[in-house]
């Protein structure tokens, strides 16, 4: 009995991680093809089953056909830090108000406020790319990084808020009132007592920040032309009818690395226990 | 003193605010409007846009499929995460490694890995129709056979979400209290109960939680069919979001296209909060 439950047990693991393996092997594999190696079916084994060549990563820089992915991957990085650090300083703040003090303006309440901050996740993208591409276009800023980061920064401070409003519900109240005591104001408590204490939450709340705000599509492909292009952008125009399958893998390969590694910074957050208090 | 607290909430909220809420006002009106490529500008048309999505079957096909999708997609992965949860939770060799394995999904941008499933999909290229073909089985028309281009897009969103939730059911398990196992055990509880009179009831509240958070996600499904199916084969694919794109950002019927995407984001507050309430008094309420 119990060796049949271990065995169903590791089985079950072990598929999983096959098929959650599966497309990274697959790409990292075609990513070191030739058109050759590719049109002649599907195969794995460099060497044994084809010719391997560097190709499809030199061409990330600019090789013979392929497509340089550093000016995307420099955008991608500068549009997702500054958007998620504006977000994260604006949502951080908010949070801390609706988590400390009472706001009332006619019926609406904290809950109701934090609450117009979550729902905004509720927003499909597409309700607001048609506005949005009206209003850059107004202010001048289609196809342009400004105009991403302010996009980016309504799609981000949601999860800011979310995450941290749970984070200083959870420090206790008497730090706030100790400082008080001592003569701090608001504005001084929170910069000297509490944000010290908050690096948890703010890593945290970073990370989705940076999770979303990189991994976004959309608004990148709607809101920008020629000018200005984000990564996944750049990859994906890559997928045409005669796409080049070796540098699209190895493009997708290098503009996910980054975030894979985050993973790990997750799992450790896991195990600590600090995420059960800042995911609800 | 007190004047301060609106230091930290109003930067933030107005900054929202004028990102979003003034665009939302804008597509309202631009929703009565003949907006298009020939006709750029504010008129006013009354609801004949609206009158024209009532007898637009088109877009209420994609909002039936885009239900069935999300609802069946989110539903595996609920199950399929909780088990891997449990799986992890537990006593397991590698237990770390595991955990890092499983979340890694989540963290890749959807279009890119869709990008290389449409690959992995690919009818006579791909490695899907080569395990097949070295199984004896025939090879598939992966993407463009209706049901199975479906199939393929349920596959891949349940690919990349399952270690969302995951994330979030793993994060509840490891909060739970111990007492209530200890006395599951005195009783001589096994671990199918104790599953379902312990860890369940226990699990309810953040179950809805990570269910809707999913359905939220889900019900905006259009980056993996942009990529790797475009909609088709026909519209076997097509969700709102996906149609709305064409009709607002490829065909430039701005008016029409405001009043399609109002329109959805009425019906998924109306239906997620009914889902809500439902899921609430169903799971939950019988644990107080």
């Amino acid at each position: 009995m119990r060796t049949v439950y271990l065995a169903i047990k590791y089985t079950a693991l072990l598929l999983w991680s096959s098929f959650v393996v599966f497309p990274f092997l697959w790409a990292f594999s075609t990513s070191f093809k030739t058109a050759n190696a590719v049109t002649s079916g599907p195969k794995w084994i460099p060497w044994l089953q084809f010719e391997p060549s560097l190709q499809g990563w030199r061409s990330l820089f600019g090789g013979v056909g392929g497509t340089d992915i550093s000016g995307p991957y420099l955008n991608s990085v500068i549009v997702t830090f500054s958007a998620s650090l504006i977000s994260l300083t604006l949502g951080t703040l908010a949070a801390y108000g609706l988590s400390r003090f009472q706001f009332r303006a006619g019926p609406i309440r904290n809950a109701d406020i934090t609450f117009f901050f979550i729902s905004q996740r509720i927003m499909p993208p597409i309700v607001l790319a048609i506005p949005f591409f009206l209003m850059l276009r107004q202010l001048g800023l289609l196809d342009s990084l400004a105009g991403l980061v302010l996009v980016y920064i309504a799609l981000l401070m949601p999860i800011a808020v979310w995450v941290m409003v749970d984070f200083f519900n959870n420090i206790p109240r008497e730090l706030d009132e100790m400082a008080w005591l001592d003569g701090c104001s608001p504005v001084t408590t929170f910069f000297r007592v509490i944000l010290p204490n908050s690096l948890p939450g703010l890593v945290v709340a970073g990370m989705f920040c940076v999770i979303f705000g990189w991994n976004d599509f959309f608004f990148a492909f709607t809101l920008t032309f020629t000018q200005t292009q984000l990564l996944p952008v750049a990859i994906v125009s890559l997928n045409s009818s005669v796409t080049p399958w070796w540098s699209l893998s190895a493009s997708a390969l290098i503009s996910i690395a980054p975030l894979v590694l985050l993973a790990f910074v997750v799992e450790r957050f896991l195990s600590r226990g600090g995420l059960a208090g800042a995911i609800r | 003193m007190y004047r301060q607290k609106y230091v930290f909430l109003l930067p933030g909220l107005l900054v929202l605010v004028a990102i979003i809420i003034f665009p939302l006002l804008f597509t309202v009106r631009v929703s009565f409007s003949s907006w298009d490529v020939f006709n750029p500008g504010l008129d006013y048309i009354g609801g004949r846009n609206y009158a024209r999505m009532w007898a637009d079957t088109r877009y209420w096909e994609a909002l039936g499929r885009l239900s069935v999708l999300a609802g069946a997609t989110v539903l595996i992965q609920y199950v399929l995460g909780f088990a891997l949860a449990l799986l992890v939770w537990g006593d397991v060799r590698a237990k770390r490694f595991f955990r890092v394995l499983f979340l890694i999904p989540m963290m890749t941008t959807p279009v890119i890995m869709s990008v290389i499933w449409r690959t992995i999909f690919h009818e006579s290229l791909g490695p899907l129709n080569g395990f097949l073909r070295a199984a004896g089985l025939s090879a598939q028309p992966w993407l463009s056979d209706a049901t199975l281009a479906f199939v393929s897009v349920m596959i891949v969103e349940i690919w990349q979400w399952t270690p969302f939730m995951f994330l979030l059911l793993l994060a509840g398990l490891m909060s739970l209290p111990r007492e209530p196992y200890l006395a599951a055990q005195i009783d001589g509880a096994g671990p199918v109960r104790t599953f379902f009179q312990v860890t369940f009831p226990m699990m309810a509240a953040i179950s809805v939680g990570a269910i809707l958070i999913r359905l939220i996600e889900a019900s905006k499904i259009m980056e993996t069919v942009y990529v790797m199916t475009s909609g088709g084969p026909g519209t076997a694919t097509e969700t709102s979001s996906y149609y709305i794109y064409i009709r607002g950002l490829r065909d430039f019927q701005l008016g029409y296209s405001a009043s399609l995407s109002l329109t959805y984001l009425i019906i998924m507050i109306i239906s997620l909060t009914i889902i809500a309430k439902v899921m609430i008094r169903l799971l939950v309420k019988d644990r107080t």
